[in-house]
Parts: structure tokens; C-alpha cells; sequence
């Protein structure tokens, strides 16, 4: 991951395609959609005890404060004596019981109608014969209904994040938020914490506190970088509707210089990593000269590039350095990866200068990357 | 009151006179996003369980919530500074010697003392109390890290002048990320939580339009995974219970070296930044190396000074300097390269002259032409051409 992180930190002046009419719409839509409804305001943590739930009901208490109608509408089983001080001054609608399980009482919900409503763990499911099998599905009969809902989830529990959760944790957890009601979300503020001394107790072995702690860490890393993925896209959807032309690089395009005669697996591999991370742009670019030498390579380089996802472009012109410049400066390329030239260097290469040279001394404004053989 | 405590059992820890203190830093992106009242919360919680802690420095900003969370708390007196015809009040270092708690809460880290401090810095200052053994509990936001400065300029349009070096985050035993929604933090400063309502007008067209506060919050984001991630492959490593070097093979396999060229030009400072960060995520050794020619004399003073101050720089950020001797810039930059294993340089573009290429003049061309085996990279200033 270090490396996906230099590169991102690499990046810098770009500017942000405009927006097509379809998207414009889009957005448009979702604005509208967004005012009818009730706002969603996700509390992201990524175990028990970060403190999710003493700064969703924090909130909550401010919120009531400011004078806004705001009722509890679900609660964990147990909580600290801080917590318990602050739910003592809100009002509180009961959950329904069925046996262990228990779901939110909507009908109630619903008559009694908050500005607000407070729910602590949306990634229930709901107790079999409830009208709706998850509690997510509850929520968005509130927010249709315009009752705003501020809850708490763990990074585990979103349905994009299951592979990666997996990988760390090695099972999918019981219950998924989909894709599609978590993109809805208008407001998503990340809750980091240290794990909890508390979680951790009772390990009383070494290796399985280190391995839990491990775990923990990397799903702590996991609920940052899901933010930020979601910061980034809120980020450009907020330029788009704006119109504004920025100059940072959220997202970097980089342009992989792929030849008849060298293996550019490395120049690739790093090009893909950057684009994975940051949503950036990645093409493998070969100018075609006349020359019809080494296709073999060309033709493996290609496919490795398409493997990975690159968009492949083939360039026509005499002037390799002169086609790649122009592909830059249309796509507004960022980052330009080029082997080390194995021309010779005599007397008209030198005043001619070679293609690294040349991208060097133009690429005004663009990194050039130059990988060894 | 956050059921978490910071650094979960290690804090406050009592009787260990001989180690140093403990760094705790809440990370921010942003006045007004909670760092103080996220701190001073879990101070509350560490002092119920009954952990020696004071507060050493606390600024209010007049912000009643935060200030409600200091209620109970001890609060070592700051000290009176004059300057300029003005009362400053600053963090009295000696006063919490004195004192010694086993914690320390002490606000904005990257604060500058008053022109006659004792130390320029309160980073410094914390890292007195921390040589005491006083574990430190303390906050700064994302744009006062050294290393991100350009990238924080290029952001904002503001250059940061209040900066902690990177070496001194890397430190600290835990890096919390303390968040807000953009829209939150906006709408607190409109309600004239943060600032008062003309300070808040300002800040609303400058610092705070929504999307540079995405992007600072982003980056804020990403830092504390970094550091969370970094911090993560330490404790693996003390884990094992062998000594660092030989139990992460990883790292000595293929371990990055990147060399910076220090040249006089300006843009050196951008490439000595960049350097850092690369190494720092790439886990690898970086030196900034300059040449300067044998006679030293044949140099005028103007030319050697912005050298000194970039290699000074360099030093700052604890990236390895030297100071190569000779002519010819490009052979001895290489023969260094190849001699240290290095595997990636960082170059400035040259300045473009219609004779460099047929001269071969320009060393930045003729390393480039000449490291075949090592990753060059030409960093463009990008400032200029958009």
C-alpha cells in the first residue's frame, strides 16, 4: 500500500473533466431527490468501543439543544455511564422485541414524526416476519417519510468493502448495506480511534492479541481509506455541479510510453496501482513508426496493459516524442512513464535529441518517469 | 467521553522514569472540526480512571462546548510573554517539568512561540517534556505537516508557515484522525461556533470553501491511514522479538534509496519535499547531495548560499546530506548513485537553452542519459504551467 500512497502524493496540477449533460442530470435528481428526503448522516467505525455511539447521541444532545425534535429510535444492548448520562435527557421510542432480536418500531416512528431520528447500528437485519427483513430498509421508510436519520455502522458491514473485508478478516459478516442505499448517503463522518483496551481484554495469549490487533488495524485502515474514497467523489461531483476547473490532482493520468523492443511490466504495474487507488486515468500509449521490428513484445506489452486495464492507444506519426506530447496535452496527463533510451548516442541522436530527452525539455508542467530496462 | 483511550494501556503509564514520553496526536483537516473537545474528552475519561494528567496549554477560541470539557481538569498556568508592545500568553514549559504528570494535554502543536522564547516552536517545547518522560497528548491539523507544504499551497493558495517536521509525527506512538463532515464544519462556522461572525466571513471565502476543505480532508484521510500503516509494520516487527533489522526481510530485500539533487535553483526545496514523502512511504533511505566544485573560491557567495539553505532544509526533515567535489556534476552524482545502491533520483527539469542538447551540457540531461539502471525522476513545477 506504501507505494499506491507515494504515488498518490505525486500527484498534483490537473484538472477535472467536464461534466456530460447525463451526469449533470444525474446529479440534478439526486439534489432533488436529497430535499424531499430526509437527510442520512452515517457515524463509520470500524469495531465496538471507537465511540460510535457517543458521537452519533453527542449530536444528537447538541442537536436538541440547538431546538431540533430529536428522538432515539435504537439502541446497542449496554453502554458506559457516559452514554447512559446523555440518553437520561432524550426521548426514546422503543424498539420491537422478538426474543433476542429486535427492529425499530416504525409505525411509532412514523406518527410520531422528529425532525431527527438517532439509530445505533444500521446493519441489522430485522427479526423474521418483520415487513422489512433489513433495518436499512427501515431506514429509508423513514427518509422517504422526510424524518432525517442520523446512524452508526462498522466499515464490515458495506457491501463494496466485502473482498478487501474478507481478506482481512477471513468471513463475510452476516450483514450487508448495498452499494446503492450507501451512495445515498448525504453526510459520512469518519469515528478513528486506537482498538479499545476493552476489546482487547482477555487475550490473555500473545500471538492472538497481536493477530487481533493486526486485524483491527487493518480495518481501521480500511475505514479511512472508505472515506476518503467517498471525500474524493463528493469532491468531484461538487466541481462538476460547480463548474470549477481545479488544480489538484485528485485524480492523476498517467500515460505508460509502451515500445516494440523493452517489457514494460513494471511501468504497467505501477501505472494500474495508482489508477486502483485514486479513480485516475491509465493509458498504455505505442506510437506506431514504420518500423516493424520486435512486435512479439509490443503485442505481449499490449496485452499486459489491457489485462490491467489500461486504455490502449496506438499513435500514429513519424515523431514518436511529438505524438506522445500532443495525446499528453489533450488528456491532460500528469505522469508520463518512459524507459531508459537504448539508442546510441551519436552525433544525430544528440542533436536531434532522443525521445526521453525530447519529453523532458517539453513536457512542461507533466512528471517524466524514466524506468530502467 | 469516548470509550476508547488513547494508546490503550500505554499512556500515563507510571514508573519508568528512564524512557521517554509518549506522543498522542489528533489529526485534523480544519479550525473547528473537534480536535480540542475530541482530546479533552479523552482526557476526562483517562483522569476517571485515575491517570496523573494536566493540561499544559489550552486555547479556547471562545468555543463554550470545549470549554465545558476542561471542567474538572488541572490547568498549569501559562506564562506571560511581552513583545511588540503586546501580552502573549504562552505554554510554561518549566512550570510542567516541575509539575511532571504522566500526561500532558497540550493544544495546536504547531504553534509559534513569541520572537524570545526560549524555543522558536511548541513542537520543541513538547519534545522537551516528552525527553522528561511526560507522555503528550496533543493536535494539529494536516497542513501544518512539513513535507505536504507545496501540496497544501497548491490546494489552498496558502503557504503554511507554521510547520512540524515530518520525523517529529512519525514519533508519535498514535496518530487519531478526528473527523467532520465538510457540511458540519461549514455549517458550525455560519452559526459562528468557530470564529466570530467577521472572521468567519473571511475564513468562508477563503480557507473554507467547500472544496478545498474536501480535499484537505481527503488528505488528512489518507495521512492517518499512512500513519496507521507504517506504525503497524513497527509493531509487527518488535512483535517477532528480534531486532528490527533482520526480521523484515521485506524491507532489506528490496529497499528503496532516492537521492535528490541539491542544486541553487528554487525548486530545489519542492524536490527535497518530495524526497521525504517518497521515503518515508516507500520505507527508504534518502540522501540530498550536491556538487560543488573544486575550487571553491571560483563560486560566488550568491551562488553557494542557496545550496547551504537547501541542504540546511534537508537536514531539517533528517534526510542524510553530502557534498560531493568536483567538476564534472553528472559523473559524480552517478558514481555516487551506483556506489550507494541508490534506485531512484529525483531531478529538477532543466532549464530549457537551445544549446543544451548539443553540448550535452545540462547535468540533469546527462544523468538522465547516463543512470540506465536506476529510476530517474524529472518532478515538473507544476505551479508555473497551470
Amino acid at each position: 500500500m506504501a507505494l499506491l500512497w507515494i504515488e498518490y502524493v505525486q500527484m498534483t496540477g490537473d484538472s477535472l473533466r467536464r461534466q456530460t449533460p447525463d451526469e449533470l442530470l444525474a446529479d440534478i435528481e439526486l439534489e432533488e431527490r436529497r430535499k424531499r428526503r430526509g437527510q442520512l448522516k452515517v457515524f463509520l467505525g470500524y469495531a465496538g468501543g471507537v465511540g460510535k455511539s457517543y458521537q452519533m447521541l453527542d449530536e444528537g444532545r447538541r442537536r436538541l439543544e440547538r431546538g431540533e425534535d430529536v428522538v432515539v429510535c435504537a439502541l446497542q444492548h449496554k453502554y458506559p455511564a457516559g452514554i447512559k448520562a446523555i440518553l437520561d435527557r432524550m426521548e426514546i421510542i422503543t424498539t420491537l422485541k422478538a426474543g433476542e432480536a429486535e427492529s425499530i418500531d416504525v409505525e411509532a416512528v412514523l406518527r410520531r414524526h422528529p425532525q431527527v431520528a438517532l439509530i445505533d447500528g444500521l446493519a441489522y437485519d430485522n427479526p423474521p416476519g418483520s415487513p422489512n427483513a433489513h433495518r436499512w430498509q427501515d431506514v429509508e421508510q423513514l427518509l422517504n417519510a422526510g424524518i432525517s436519520v442520523i446512524a452508526t455502522v462498522n466499515v464490515q458491514y458495506l457491501q463494496p468493502l466485502q473482498d478487501e473485508v474478507e481478506k482481512i478478516t477471513g468471513s463475510r459478516p452476516p450483514y450487508i448495506i448495498p452499494r446503492d442505499f450507501f451512495e445515498e448517503v448525504a453526510e459520512i463522518a469518519l469515528v478513528d480511534a486506537p482498538p479499545a483496551e476493552s476489546f482487547l481484554n482477555g487475550m490473555i495469549d500473545r500471538s492472538t492479541l497481536l493477530a487481533e490487533k493486526h486485524k483491527l488495524s487493518r480495518l481501521r485502515e480500511l475505514a479511512l481509506l472508505a472515506v476518503a474514497a467517498v471525500v474524493d467523489r463528493q469532491l468531484e461531483s461538487y466541481l462538476r455541479s460547480h463548474g470549477t476547473e481545479q488544480t489538484w490532482g485528485v485524480h492523476e493520468r498517467i500515460m505508460v510510453c509502451v515500445t516494440p523492443r523493452t517489457d514494460a511490466t513494471q511501468m504497467l504495474e505501477s501505472g494500474r496501482r495508482n489508477a486502483d487507488r485514486f479513480q485516475g486515468e491509465f493509458y498504455a500509449v505505442y506510437v506506431s513508426t514504420s518500423s516493424g521490428s520486435g512486435q512479439k513484445i509490443l503485442e505481449q506489452n499490449l496485452a499486459f496493459a489491457r489485462k490491467l486495464g489500461a486504455v490502449v492507444e496506438v499513435l500514429n506519426g513519424k515523431d514518436a516524442a511529438q505524438a506522445i506530447l500532443r495525446f499528453a496535452m489533450e488528456r491532460g496527463i500528469t505522469q508520463i512513464f518512459v524507459g531508459h533510451s537504448s539508442a546510441p548516442y551519436n552525433a544525430w541522436n544528440r542533436l536531434r535529441g532522443d525521445l526521453v530527452d525530447r519529453l523532458i525539455r517539453s513536457a512542461e508542467g507533466i512528471d517524466v518517469v524514466v524506468y530502467p530496462k | 467521553m469516548s470509550l476508547s483511550t488513547p494508546n490503550s494501556g500505554e499512556l500515563g503509564r507510571p514508573g519508568h522514569a528512564a524512557r521517554p514520553g509518549r506522543l498522542h496526536l489528533y489529526l485534523g483537516y480544519a479550525a473547528g472540526v473537534g480536535k480540542t473537545y475530541r482530546m479533552l474528552e479523552d482526557a476526562q475519561e483517562l483522569k476517571r480512571k485515575g491517570v496523573d494528567i494536566a493540561v499544559g496549554y489550552f486555547e479556547s477560541h471562545g468555543r463554550k462546548d470545549t470549554m465545558s470539557k476542561t471542567i474538572g481538569l488541572e490547568m498549569i498556568a501559562t506564562r506571560a510573554s511581552s513583545h511588540g508592545g503586546a501580552t502573549f500568553q504562552e505554554m510554561d514549559t518549566d512550570a510542567i517539568l516541575n509539575r511532571h504528570p504522566a500526561i500532558c494535554v497540550v493544544d495546536e502543536l504547531a504553534h509559534t512561540n513569541v520572537p524570545g522564547s526560549r524555543r522558536a516552536k511548541r513542537w520543541e517545547d513538547v519534545q522537551v517534556l516528552l525527553d522528561a518522560g511526560i507522555d503528550v497528548m496533543t493536535n494539529m491539523n494536516i497542513q501544518h505537516l512539513e513535507s505536504l507544504n507545496d501540496h497544501i499551497f497548491r490546494i489552498t493558495g496558502i503557504r503554511v508557515r507554521e510547520t512540524v517536521p515530518d520525523w517529529f509525527i512519525k514519533s508519535a506512538g498514535e496518530v487519531v484522525m478526528v473527523d467532520a463532515t465538510t457540511g458540519a464544519l461549514l455549517n458550525r462556522l455560519k452559526r459562528g461556533v468557530i470564529y466570530t461572525p467577521e472572521k468567519a466571513e473571511r475564513a468562508l471565502q477563503n480557507f473554507f470553501k467547500e472544496s478545498t476543505l474536501a480535499a484537505l480532508r481527503e488528505l488528512a484521510l489518507r495521512q492517518t491511514a499512512h500513519e496507521l500503516e507504517s506504525r503497524e509494520g513497527i509493531e509487527l516487527t518488535e512483535a517477532d522479538g528480534k531486532p528490527s533489522e533482520d526480521s523484515s526481510p521485506r524491507i532489506e530485500q528490496h529497499r528503496d534509496r532516492i537521492l535528490v539533487y541539491v542544486t541553487t535553483r528554487p525548486s530545489t526545496a519542492m524536490l527535497i519535499r518530495r524526497g521525504r514523502r517518497m521515503a518515508d512511504y516507500l520505507e527508504a533511505d534518502c540522501f540530498a547531495v550536491s556538487v560543488s566544485p573544486r575550487h571553491q573560491a571560483s563560486r560566488s557567495a550568491k551562488e553557494t548560499d542557496p545550496v547551504e539553505t537547501h541542504l540546511n532544509f534537508a537536514r531539517n526533515l533528517h534526510i542524510e546530506t553530502r557534498v560531493l567535489e568536483g567538476d564534472d556534476a553528472a559523473e559524480l552524482i552517478l558514481d555516487f548513485a551506483h556506489r550507494n545502491q541508490i534506485t531512484q533520483i529525483l531531478l529538477d527539469r532543466p532549464i530549457y537553452r537551445p544549446w543544451t542538447h548539443l553540448f550535452s551540457a545540462d547535468p540533469i540531461l546527462r544523468i538522465v542519459r547516463k543512470a540506465k539502471d536506476i529510476r530517474v525522476i524529472v518532478v515538473a513545477d507544476r505551479r508555473k504551467s497551470h
